[in-house]
């Protein structure tokens, strides 16, 4: 077993409580006080969470767009600086590499963040589509932490941090500035379906950042946030998470993510022909969502059945504390999709009742 | 960590309350509260099933994991605790108290003397 990584927050998160699990590689705090908690004051005030151990690249040079545009599903070309655009990275099969979000700072020099475990894999890949292009890719993880603040009150916090004018970032922009007097890439993004920011710093400034922000936002509800209520806001939100309901053999014709795969773009883009072909001839399978009509969890690999017929499996399940139900998303057949679908819980069969994502007004 | 005295424990962290007239209440303890988190469901068993000591008789269900209930005696139910079903959420906030999960009728005394008591318990509960 090799050293589990830390973040540049690390102690910050051990001294106030946080209770520290192996994820992807990292020691990250799954909880403070009470996932439940943490997610309904998110919803209602704000929550601070230590998302350092993301990934994150530089993509430079002449032809940054080009390249970016010839490995992405989402169109480069278009994106005006300042922008922030999610985007999906396939296979040629189809799959998917990982998703991600990519900064345009200009023309010839953007930022991608990555998923913690896909970084290393990401980076691989990267580097060995650059031949013929005039880029430079660098793995610059290691210059950032990275915070995201969430929440109908994130805002109202920010602003007792910050000079900068956050009523004109918009939502999916960005912009550089100081945040307690630390220089940060602000972000208008977040994966809780709330508004909020992600905030980029330095890992040596990580901490006193981080303090600043719980000076302001304690007083104002807001509270310290695991990666368990971050899963289960996103769940909520309707949002995808890769290595469940986007993976390197589910395709994004599948995940109901084609608004990411943009066809008519000018470039040629890598997984294109595979995709068209399988919108053409229609996915073999779909991602769902579902209620689960109680409150008992029905988790990732329950298997899915159609009369008792195994059609698909479970990839995330998680409780909904705004729904004070069961929540969760499945794969399965497309011959399947209208049919009445269960799972079995130890010898009791539980009906999954459809339901369109999100499972909740979001407001970001 | 709060591990009341008068209780007996098992390894499984299950807490009984020995009554007076041959049955027991029976919980999860503080400590296994506190490591499942937020819990979310129980299922309980219904009343008149038998279970063996050891044998698998419901689950509590957290935002984390599921995890299994192990009778710890021979032991016929008597009633589940009815509460749990609309808020579960008593096992963390009072884990001995309210938050009980089963009565039982015991079908073995014997097996008492196998039981822990809290001295012994708070060796196993140590992190």
């Amino acid at each position: 077993m090799s050293e589990l990584r830390r973040t540049p927050l690390h102690n910050f998160n051990a001294t106030r409580g946080g209770r520290m699990v192996d994820f992807a590689g990292w020691e990250m705090p799954v909880q403070f006080a009470s996932i439940v908690e943490e997610h309904r004051s998110t919803r209602s005030a704000a929550g601070l969470f230590d998302v350092s151990h993301m990934g994150e690249a530089s993509v430079s040079g002449p032809d940054a767009t080009a390249f970016l545009d010839y490995v992405l599903t989402n169109d480069i070309s278009t994106m005006k600086s300042g922008r922030v655009l999610y985007s999906l990275m396939c296979y040629e099969h189809g799959g998917v590499v990982d998703d991600l979000l990519v900064y345009k700072k200009a023309d010839d020099d953007y930022l991608i963040c990555l998923n913690a475990s896909n970084t290393e894999k990401d980076v691989a890949w990267l580097k060995s589509k650059l031949s013929g292009f005039d880029a430079k890719l660098v793995d610059v993880s290691d210059d950032f932490a990275l915070l995201a603040l969430q929440g109908p009150k994130a805002l109202e916090i920010l602003s007792g941090l910050t000079s900068v004018d956050l009523g004109s970032l918009n939502y999916y922009w960005f912009t550089e500035g100081g945040v307690a007097g630390k220089p940060c890439i602000i972000s208008r993004t977040g994966y809780t379906g709330e508004q909020g920011v992600e905030l980029f710093v330095a890992p040596r400034d990580a901490a006193e950042l981080a303090e600043a922000i719980v000076g302001v936002g304690e007083p104002l509800g807001m509270v310290l946030a695991g990666l368990g209520s971050r899963d289960s806001l996103r769940l909520e939100a309707g949002y995808s998470l890769y290595g469940h309901e986007i993976e390197e053999d589910i395709s994004p014709v599948q995940a109901n993510l084609m608004w990411t795969v943009k066809f008519k773009k000018a470039a040629d883009f890598i997984g294109k022909a595979a995709l068209l072909e399988e919108k053409a001839v229609g996915p073999k399978r779909k991602i769902i969502f579902f209620k689960a009509g109680s409150r008992r969890i029905i988790r990732s690999g329950a298997p899915v059945l159609e009369n008792s017929e195994p059609v698909g499996k479970v990839v995330s399940g998680t409780f909904s504390p705004v729904l004070n139900e069961a929540i969760g998303s499945a794969l399965i057949d497309a011959t399947s999709l209208k049919a009445e679908l269960s799972v079995d819980m130890r010898g009791k069969s539980m009906r999954l009742f459809q339901s369109r994502p999100p499972f909740i007004e979001l407001n970001p | 960590m709060n591990i009341p005295p008068n209780l007996k424990y098992t390894k499984d962290h299950e807490w009984l309350k020995l009554l007076d007239n041959g049955e027991a209440i029976i919980g999860i303890t503080e400590f296994a509260q506190e490591s499942l988190g937020d819990i979310t469901f129980v299922e309980l068993p219904e009343a008149g099933d038998r279970f063996d000591s050891g044998a698998s008789f419901g689950v509590v269900e957290s935002v984390k994991a599921a995890s299994d209930l192990y009778m710890p005696i021979d032991a016929e139910i008597v009633e589940g605790n009815a509460e749990l079903e609309d808020a579960p959420e008593k096992v963390n906030q009072s884990a001995f108290e309210e938050g009980w999960i089963v009565k039982i009728k015991i079908l073995d005394d014997s097996q008492i003397a196998g039981l822990l008591d809290a001295t012994l318990y708070a060796e196993i509960a140590k992190d």
